[in-house]
């Protein structure tokens, strides 16, 4: 597979293997000079068709530290704006001769439609589409807990034996979808945490335990997976008030008080301080990973991309 | 043996059947030391010296290396490895992937690096080697000692210590291990 556009087409080895690339590239980004040659006249095309400061960012500077060249693809200003449809703009892009196309859409499955079409000539990798998958989060995410618990990721990278719980708005979240791919696949035991109005449908088919009751689960686990509350994705009917939202599921500092004394804590960012956790928990506690998670999401993409457009090898 | 170089050599991959024993152990281990006295004899000593091993032949001959400079002179230089994966010529080409870690806890500036490798071939490898080294620091002189130089270089580098030349065919694969080292070929 020449693209990334959701984790549910990889296997456990295909993980395995991009998450110990990514050990090789956590030590590029440690050198006096962290940048390397490995795709010079490669060109990477940045198509964001939502709000995006962090993944685009860490895009943009994995693609710079492999010496690719990144085209900025303004959604705003595009002739799209002019009615030109989505298949004649990506068209358009790969006759520019660009190699890979990082896409972020509002609708979810777009980049899977997009690399059939164009998939020939052209890598997708998916920087987030609609509630189905953000797989560069996910496997970051995954990374940054190997690296804590093991050093590094290492040639047979796995979560057995972790507990995750995966707290918040987990039925508009993506991320969370690409989580408990990316965890389940390496051995770790999932469970979601969310009010039933902020549960996916499918949430059933998922394998994952489910709970609705944060307090009778919080002590259980290893990691707290937080997720951010996405005001912008909900309607009125799985809104709850956020006063609740606190009340119920947000890590205050009485809550902090029955997790585990190692647990560690991510959050995918932005953070909503004193919503899903409280400003004392988030910069007083130790493990709390937020940071490294920015700091592996280069690295991560970095092999990804150099996978795809360097290594001559297929993701399988 | 490199790796790097089974898969350079054609026919890509299958196993490699030895013909000749071109040196047993104890005569890697004579040349070694040979190449130890050499680089404390250009060097002066060992002030500066760092030892950076390419991944993955060159890191077993770079701990010999290192363990002769110890006792000739009792000291220990700075051991490092690098793989060029990164910044090889030929990324796009033939499958490429950095699968063997960099470690350079030295900053090499204004330091004397001494690259190690197993078998020196094309030079593509060094040539690699060269540039990513600049990213570590500029070293005040670099120098290169291989176990075997087989010669069909494609670049102007040269080695400064070898334990032996070797002549060969280019389709020949030289093996560099613990018992020695060993003239033979792939085969599929």
């Amino acid at each position: 597979m020449k693209h990334l556009v959701d984790l549910k087409d990889i296997g456990e080895q295909g993980i395995q293997e991009l998450l110990h690339l990514t050990d090789r590239f956590a030590e590029v980004c440690q050198r006096p000079i962290p940048k390397v040659p490995a795709l010079r006249g490669r060109t990477v095309a940045m198509v964001f068709f939502e709000d995006s400061t962090r993944t685009r960012m860490s895009f943009d500077l994995a693609a710079k530290r492999l010496s690719a060249d990144v085209l900025d693809f303004p959604t705003h200003a595009s002739s799209l704006s002019k009615g030109e449809t989505l298949r004649d703009t990506v068209e358009t892009i790969g006759a520019l001769g660009v190699d890979a196309l990082v896409i972020r859409h509002g609708v979810g499955g777009l980049p899977s439609e997009i690399a059939h079409e164009v998939g020939e000539y052209i890598s997708v990798i998916n920087a987030g589409d609609g509630l189905n998958a953000h797989p560069t989060q996910g496997l970051l995410d995954a990374y940054t807990l190997c690296q804590h618990f093991n050093g590094s990721a290492g040639p047979e990278a796995s979560l057995a034996g972790v507990h995750i719980g995966i707290i918040g708005d987990v039925r508009h979240s993506r991320v969370a979808r690409s989580d408990v791919d990316v965890y389940t696949k390496l051995g770790a035991t999932v469970t979601v945490v969310a009010p039933q109005s902020l549960q996916p449908s499918d949430v059933d088919k998922w394998p994952v335990e489910v709970a609705e009751n944060l307090d009778e689960v919080l002590p259980k686990f290893d990691v707290v997976g937080l997720l951010r509350i996405q005001t912008e994705r909900m309607d009125d009917s799985s809104a709850l008030p956020v006063t609740d939202y606190v009340e119920r599921y947000g890590i205050t500092e009485a809550r902090a008080t029955t997790l585990k004394d190692d647990v560690v804590i991510t959050h995918p960012g932005p953070v909503n301080r004193g919503i899903e956790i409280a400003d004392s928990v988030l910069d007083g506690r130790p493990n709390v990973l937020v940071s490294k998670q920015v700091m592996n999401g280069v690295a991560l993409r970095m092999a990804v991309l150099f996978r795809l457009l360097g290594s001559g090898i297929e993701i399988e | 043996m490199a790796d790097r170089e089974r898969r350079m050599t054609p026919p890509y991959g299958g196993v490699f059947v030895a013909r000749t024993t071109v040196m047993d152990a104890a005569q890697v281990q004579r040349a070694l030391t040979r190449i130890g006295h050499e680089i404390i004899e250009r060097n002066q000593g060992l002030e500066d010296v760092v030892l950076v091993a390419l991944q993955t032949g060159g890191v077993e001959v770079s701990q010999l290396i290192a363990r002769i400079l110890f006792e000739i002179e009792g000291v220990d230089v700075p051991l490092g490895t690098l793989d060029v994966a990164l910044y090889r010529d030929d990324i796009g080409l033939r499958p490429v992937m950095p699968e063997a870690e960099t470690d350079i806890q030295t900053d090499l500036g204004g330091k004397i690096v001494v690259l190690v490798d197993d078998v020196l071939f094309t030079g593509r490898t060094i040539r690699a080697a060269l540039d990513a080294l600049t990213d570590f620091g500029r070293p005040r002189a670099v120098q290169l000692a291989v176990v075997i130089d087989r010669g069909h270089r494609e670049l102007p580098i040269r080695p400064d210590f070898v334990g032996k030349n070797l002549p060969t065919r280019r389709d020949e694969v030289v093996d560099v291990n613990a018992e020695g080292v060993l003239l033979g070929e792939m085969r599929k």
